[in-house]
């Protein structure tokens, strides 16, 4: 069980680690816990999964990557699970979700491709298609137009709770 | 940004160790010293190439809520539906797409009630139907934009 220790640890990291040889030993100074638990404390975080990743995180499109699609298919709900997994084991497909649909929008597997530019990405997606034999399903392709906003995640002690990983960004 | 830079990023995407030393681990691991690791993480946050040096939380894991939510903005409302859904601080990015849905947008709150007010909110300050498109299952996706 989580307590009010781990959400002030989880708060003092929130916006990125200290960068200095023993950035754990500083959070702890910082919040009266010695480096040992703060090393233990975030160990059983990351093992549960409240901590997704821990490393570096980067904004893609410093990193060249402009064009972003969605794409998304209506796949048969007893195939979902297997196609889902399956596609999202593609080295270019950065996010992968089930989502419900409403009589407007049949669509319920949604996919984002990240690539450095529209041509690669609609190449990346023709394999897709071909490597998870996705052809027969009835899909679309929504590559965005403008980002308007942006934002990270702020959280708050003693009780964070906010967002983190930003779908479809 | 050198091939270097390029190393750490891609392979500090992946994980960073919790342990005493975890650059001195992770810099021996690229056959960096812990200065240079340092050095050149420091940089790439100036920089801003990267957004943050630290950890990514599961939002619903620790309580609040999430959705992807998405609009037909008639085009020639597009700018003024764009600045009320923005001034929302429960969304936390909003893209125009190529399509009959032309606006997508991401909201994130402390609270799932706290997400369905604001959802209610758009409508009725837009006057247009909002689609609630809440997650089924995430699939895993292991780390990836190569730098």
């Amino acid at each position: 069980m989580l307590d009010t220790r781990d959400f002030e640890l989880l708060a003092a990291i929130q916006l990125g680690l200290p960068i200095s040889p023993r950035p754990y030993h500083d959070i702890g100074l910082a919040l009266g816990m010695a480096e040992t638990e703060v090393i233990a404390r975030l160990t059983v975080l990351k093992r549960i999964g409240l901590i997704k990743r821990l490393g570096v995180i980067v904004k893609h499109r410093q990193l060249g990557y402009r064009a972003n699609a969605m794409i998304v298919w209506n796949i048969p709900d007893a195939f979902v699970k297997e196609i889902g997994s399956r596609i999202s084991q593609a080295s270019f497909v950065t996010l992968c979700y089930q989502r419900p649909r409403t009589p407007e929008w049949p669509y319920n597997l949604y996919c984002m491709i990240h690539g450095k530019n529209r041509d690669t990405v609609l190449k990346q997606l023709e394999q897709l298609g071909t490597d998870c034999n996705l052809d027969r399903f009835d899909r679309q392709i929504l590559f965005s137009r403008r980002c308007f906003k942006q934002r990270g995640a702020v959280y708050r002690t003693p009780e964070p709770a906010a967002p983190a990983e930003l779908a479809h960004g | 940004m050198d091939e270097i830079d390029r190393r750490i990023i891609n392979a500090l995407q992946a994980g960073f160790p919790i342990s005493e030393r975890p650059y001195l681990e992770a810099a021996q691991a690229l056959g960096l010293s812990e200065q240079e690791l340092l050095e050149r993480l420091g940089k790439l946050l100036q920089e801003q190439t990267l957004s943050r040096f630290g950890p990514l939380y599961d939002a619903e894991a620790m309580g609040g809520a999430l959705t992807l939510a998405a609009m037909q903005v008639p085009e020639e409302r597009f700018e003024e539906v764009a600045e009320i859904v923005n001034g929302f601080q429960e969304v936390a990015h909003n893209y125009a797409r190529r399509h009959t849905l032309n606006m997508w947008f991401v909201l994130a709150t402390e609270t799932p009630q706290q997400l369905r007010d604001a959802l209610d909110e758009i409508e009725r300050r837009t006057g247009l139907t909002v689609y609630d498109m809440p997650k089924i299952t995430e699939y895993f996706v292991g780390l990836k934009l190569e730098a």
